[in-house]
């Protein structure tokens, strides 16, 4: 906390730089995994050296994404359980969208729509992963019955399809919450965003809890 | 591997229309398992004919020689003994692609082109744009694609689509000596199958029928059994294929409803941005 310029630590440099090799994995899989799933985005394959490359390294990138979630999930897990200031928070989440809130409930480092971003990953990556591992060709799809296999590729999909659209509102939240961005590249926030979004947690770091 | 390119009825992972100006008959090999005995000259041919070789195996204790199909054997004689109301039989049946009216396996694929229908019916696999996912592998019911562990591409009977686009029979037909194997328009063959399911109901098969599974909208590799009320004695042949339900979920609906959903999501944000504007906090609005 730097009293000076008024910023305060969010995201110590070793979360930041584990929560980017998340998202960079993230957007990858995306851009791969829609390529093979419509043929709309088959162009995307481009992208990656054409279709075989995207196949070969989509599973690969897929590990990599897994293994670096378990860090961030590790590192967040504590403060996303849901409390009643959360449950109360998303009663008002009409007015929060319509830019209109008022008298929020005191909340803590992350809000009910973060939760709900963190426990969504919480349970597609994983739920990727494993169906990933059941499809994946040409090394370990064969050792598994082929039911097992299609119903694999149908969670898959699934999984991804609901993962892709958290995504899309977890970035959109950070652009349109002017301020939020630096908590994830510079690792610091104004104490004016502290204090408005998360009073609960000004108040620990005000008080030097961590 | 084919040859033609004015009479295609479909293409895997493609939204437009296919060049279909040419039209073409629809075409059928009708598999007689009454009249095989087994010599696997028609395994042979299709090693010749496409010039590909498996490697040599070991023997696994039944006759079945390469023990399955592979990405160099596009076709395998599967022996069953059976015991039925006439007693012990020996059942066997040329295993291999059945080139469905409605194919799992093209409607699985996600590559572009890499898996064609002809309006003659038959399915082809075009390996220089297969990227070896093996999704054909879970839309077929018949479970006949393989992947070759020499180049990680999909391989099965092509239909000999390059003999029969210049007016040919499929090898395999050409060197049956039985006249188990024949070949020519799907009518045709339909009524030749009917002739001979006749004979064989005078000759005690009371069951004898023509396997044109419908839940695959017909095949044009076609069989007559001997016991067609029971095709699982035929190593396992399916009762009723059709596309599985969940890939027809994944590769049917879903596939539209989610591009639609997510391009939604995007457009969705967007808007709300230029509706509500920012949240935004400065040091003065806050003191």
């Amino acid at each position: 906390m730097s009293n000076e310029t008024n910023l305060v630590q969010r995201h110590d440099a070793n979360v930041r730089i584990n929560h980017w090799v998340v998202a960079i994995a993230f957007v990858l899989l995306a851009l791969s995994g829609l390529a093979l799933f419509h043929p709309a985005f088959f162009f995307l394959t481009n992208l990656f050296g054409g279709g075989t490359w995207s196949r070969i390294l989509h599973p690969f990138i897929g590990v990599v994404m897994f293994v670096s979630f378990l860090g961030l999930a590790a590192k967040f897990w504590k403060d996303n359980h849901i409390t009643d200031a959360d449950r109360e928070w998303q009663k008002h989440l009409r007015e929060i969208m319509a830019n209109k809130a008022r008298n929020l409930p005191k909340i803590g480092k992350y809000n009910m729509g973060q939760k709900y971003v963190f426990w969504t990953m919480v349970i597609t990556i994983p739920a990727l992963l494993v169906s990933g591992f059941i499809i994946w060709q040409p090394y370990f799809a064969p050792a598994f019955p082929i039911g097992l296999v299609r119903f694999a590729a149908l969670i898959h999909a699934f999984a991804a399809f609901v993962a892709i659209l958290t995504i899309i509102v977890h970035v959109y939240a950070a652009i349109w919450t002017r301020g939020t961005f630096r908590a994830m590249t510079r690792g610091t926030v104004t104490a004016a965003w502290a204090r408005h979004h998360h009073p609960g947690w000004y108040e620990d770091v005000s008080k030097g809890v961590k | 591997m084919a040859l033609q390119s004015l009479d295609v009825t479909r293409r895997s992972a493609t939204t437009t229309e296919s060049p279909h100006q040419r039209q073409t008959a629809e075409v059928a090999k009708l598999i007689d398992v009454s009249k095989c005995i087994g010599c696997k000259a028609c395994q042979v041919a299709c090693m010749e004919w496409n010039d590909v070789r498996d490697e040599i195996g070991s023997n696994v204790g039944v006759y079945d020689n390469p023990p399955d199909l592979s990405g160099a054997s596009w076709t395998v004689m599967r022996y069953s003994e059976v015991e039925t109301d006439r007693g012990l039989e020996w059942l066997i049946r040329k295993d291999g692609c059945m080139h469905c009216t409605d194919p799992g396996c093209l409607k699985a694929c996600p590559a572009p082109g890499a898996i064609v229908q002809y309006s003659n019916g038959i399915v082809d696999f075009h390996e220089e744009n297969c990227i070896g996912c093996g999704y054909c592998i879970t839309g077929c019911p018949f479970n006949i694609p393989r992947i070759s562990k020499k180049d990680g591409k999909v391989y099965k009977c092509t239909l000999c689509s390059d003999r029969v686009a210049v007016g040919l029979e499929p090898a395999c037909i050409k060197s049956c000596p039985t006249g188990s194997l024949v070949f020519g328009t799907k009518e045709d063959m339909k009524q030749h199958a009917e002739e001979r399911i006749k004979d064989l109901n005078e000759r005690g098969f009371k069951n004898a029928g023509l396997y044109d599974p419908p839940g695959v909208g017909g095949t044009h590799v076609m069989y007559v059994l001997q016991h067609a009320d029971q095709p699982g004695l035929y190593h396992g042949l399916p009762k009723d294929p059709a596309i599985s339900l969940m890939v027809s979920l994944w590769k049917g609906i879903a596939k539209p409803l989610a591009s639609i959903g997510i391009g939604l999501a995007v457009l969705g944000a967007f808007f709300h941005y230029v509706k509500a504007g920012p949240v935004e906090v400065d040091e003065d609005t806050e003191k």
